[in-house]
């Protein structure tokens, strides 16, 4: 009982097959799409590096871009085996790729799945390494002088502008480190001493943020300084001021930012999947209903398409059985093995006397 | 005296008609391109328009838009035409609506290059209304709670962000107008008296710039208030400092930009005019060559129009390249010497000039 059975005449074959030619070239745009997303995703990723600590996340878009690739070819090669499926000559010299063909066209749809899991997956990683990342940038933010951080600072800034955040949880980040170099404070000066003696380190603390933290949004020109006290600045209250600064941390926005990419490829990444199993499942009538034409005796006549030749358990115990087959043909039976080695004594000894005799 | 004759079989002349159909979609799509240049100049003028008092003319997308629209609706017309060429029966309703349609073409290529040319031209009023929104949009930068006004702060400060510019010609703008609202100010303190005392018109005056003139790649923190006090920082001379805020100011900024765009747009309108003249030259060639209408007049009266077209043209391209070169030297000394007087010359001048 096969499954899925369905009846093609000759004109129903010639549409199959040039329905599939079309919905193949198709599928290879899809996967150049697949692949323009891997590299979209990649360069976007690359573009802020400096403030991820692993990375981990470029399995996402390496994914991407192999599995893109993979495709265009696999449905390239569809589209040349529909061009020849309805040429009785040039067909059977495909049959044998074809099971090869529908094992790597399920793979891509599963590597596809993987992808979208990954990209769910791989949102703690992305997070932890942004963090640490993070917390390097601003620690290296005054070392405009040490080669190798010199770009630190234009890197945190244009990131802190760009994406509308301060600092890495908050704003209040920058009020634990130093963030302004040693060169240009003057250590005569009476509050740069105060500041340096008043923690362990010796380090020049202050309330205070740089200027890409400041939100243009806010109705008054930015306060940076002496943030935590409300009376430096007239009619300013420290609790309840929002719009001064960014309220969003570079971590949430960047991790925001990322999940918000990959998320928005979903929907295009499961249509893919779709199109390319609906290819892989129009192949497989495709094939069967070609084969069953060529075993008739008029070409021209009806034959059938199945998905499977028999049903579901009837299959899954052939191919079982086949694979015990396989594994039984490696392995050397113990039994037959006894008995053959048997054999060989007998006759070893056997040819043994017929040569003392002959001697 | 027939220029360029060349025998035509059937073959060719279905090899022609092919040939002509298929650059007539292609002009189809480079009307749709005209359409869509037009569009987006016309999204971006409306994006800053605040910056410009409103007062920016939309004439050039308009006239961009009307172009493409044009260009779209002929091209289509003449791909049909050609379609149906070698059908006799087909033809026949389409050969007396020929004439007319050539000499539209005509014209309509004609438009085309005045089109292109008043791309590069229309800079010049442009860089005025820049200038004037740029100088009013400084003067409102702290009326955040004047209603109308109260997102000019918020303009002012992204496209200072975004451009790298800072004030109008460059930071010391800032320095002549009050752009700290009075609600932010303690005028019980002393510094405050003393800085509103200290001019005619009682404005807080100080010598700092706004956070968003400030440039990322300074290898120090920020200055932006004291900027001409050296002693009021650690190690600062403020003649020498070139990194600390933007250095270029923002009419320069914008109007590099936009003529950049307009420039483009001007390059891909004079490639477009080309198409269509070719277009317009092989369709000519191929109604000939299927033997229509064509007596001695019509031809005659063909390269009539086109030669007065081509003078037309080509005094008009004279009259404005003077005109062009003539405003390119007087802005050039504006720039140079900062004042606004030499401009007032220019229509009498170049009256003069012509004369």
């Amino acid at each position: 009982m096969a499954l899925l059975k369905m009846k093609f005449s000759q004109q129903r074959r010639v549409r199959l097959a040039q329905g599939l030619w079309l919905l193949s070239w198709l599928a290879v745009m899809c996967g150049a799409f697949i692949f323009c997303l891997g590299v979209y995703l990649k360069i976007e990723l690359l573009r802020r590096d400096e403030v991820m600590e692993d990375t981990d996340i470029h399995a996402v878009p390496n994914l991407l871009m192999l599995v893109g690739l993979a495709s265009i070819g696999a449905n390239w090669v569809a589209s040349r085996v529909c061009q020849d499926s309805l040429d009785a000559s040039r067909f059977p010299r495909w049959k044998v790729l074809l099971l090869g063909w529908y094992a790597v066209a399920v793979l891509l749809c599963c590597l596809l799945l993987a992808v979208v899991v990954l990209s769910y997956a791989l949102q703690g990683r992305l997070e932890e390494s942004l963090k640490v990342g993070l917390r390097n940038g601003i620690r290296f933010y005054k070392d405009t002088d040490v080669p190798g951080r010199c770009f630190q600072k234009e890197t945190i800034d244009r990131l802190q502008m760009e994406f509308r955040c301060c600092g890495n949880n908050n704003f209040k980040d920058w009020f634990e480190i130093q963030w302004v170099s040693n060169r240009y404070l003057d250590f005569t000066s009476q509050e740069v001493k105060d500041r340096i003696r008043s923690n362990v380190d010796g380090r020049y603390l202050l309330d205070g943020v740089p200027f890409s933290c400041c939100n243009p949004a806010s109705p008054r020109p930015c306060l940076q300084n002496q943030l935590t006290d409300s009376r430096a600045h007239y009619n300013y209250e420290y609790q309840s001021e929002e719009l001064n600064l960014y309220s969003r941390g570079c971590r949430q926005a960047l991790t925001d930012y990322y999940m918000g990419l990959m998320n928005s490829t979903g929907p295009g990444v499961l249509s893919v999947i779709l199109i390319q199993l609906s290819v892989l499942l129009s192949m497989r009538y495709l094939q069967t209903a070609v084969d069953g034409a060529m075993a008739l005796e008029s070409p021209e006549g009806e034959s059938e398409g199945y998905i499977l030749e028999k049903d579901v358990k009837a299959t899954y115990a052939e191919v079982k059985a086949k694979a015990l087959d396989l594994l039984k043909f490696a392995q050397v039976d113990p039994a037959s093995e006894v008995a053959g080695a048997e054999e060989g004594e007998k006759a070893a000894e056997a040819s043994a006397k017929a040569a003392t005799t002959a001697a | 005296m027939a220029l360029l004759v060349v025998k035509f079989d059937l073959k060719k002349r279905v090899k022609l008609a092919q040939t002509v159909w298929f650059m007539y979609w292609f002009a189809v799509l480079a009307g749709i391109l005209v359409l869509s240049l037009g569009l987006f100049f016309k999204i971006e003028l409306r994006k800053r328009s605040e910056l410009m008092d409103n007062n920016e003319s939309h004439f050039l997308p308009n006239v961009l838009i009307a172009m493409g629209l044009i260009a779209c609706g002929i091209n289509a017309f003449g791909g049909k035409v050609c379609y149906d060429s070698l059908d006799p029966t087909k033809f026949a309703k389409w050969k007396p609506m020929l004439k007319t349609f050539l000499v539209f073409c005509v014209g309509f290529n004609a438009l085309l290059i005045v089109t292109s040319l008043l791309c590069f031209i229309m800079r010049i009023p442009l860089q005025f209304t820049l200038a004037e929104g740029l100088k009013n949009g400084m003067k409102y930068y702290k009326d955040t709670d004047t209603p109308g006004r109260c997102y000019m702060k918020r303009t002012l400060d992204l496209m200072q962000m975004e451009f790298r510019c800072c004030g109008n010609d460059n930071y010391r703008d800032w320095f002549e107008i009050q752009w700290v609202s009075n609600r932010y100010l303690d005028f019980s303190a002393k510094e405050v008296k003393d800085r509103i005392g200290s001019n005619v018109d009682g404005q807080y005056l100080m010598d700092g710039v706004p956070f968003s003139c400030c440039n990322p790649s300074s290898p120090r923190p920020c200055i932006q208030y004291q900027m001409t006090n050296n002693s009021a920082h650690y190690s600062y001379d403020h003649y020498t400092e070139e990194l600390n805020v933007w250095r270029r100011g923002c009419r320069d900024a914008l109007l590099s930009y936009y003529g950049g765009i307009m420039n483009t747009i001007g390059a891909l309108v004079l490639l477009v005019t080309m198409l269509e003249v070719t277009i317009s030259c092989l369709l000519t060639v191929f109604i000939q060559s299927i033997h229509i209408v064509l007596q001695n007049c019509f031809l005659s009266e063909i390269s009539d129009t086109l030669k007065r077209t081509a003078n037309l043209s080509l005094s008009l391209f004279c009259f404005l390249s003077v005109s062009l070169s003539s405003t390119h030297t007087y802005t050039h000394t504006h720039t140079v010497m900062g004042t606004n007087r030499q401009l007032l010359v220019f229509p009498s001048d170049l009256m003069s000039r012509l004369m």
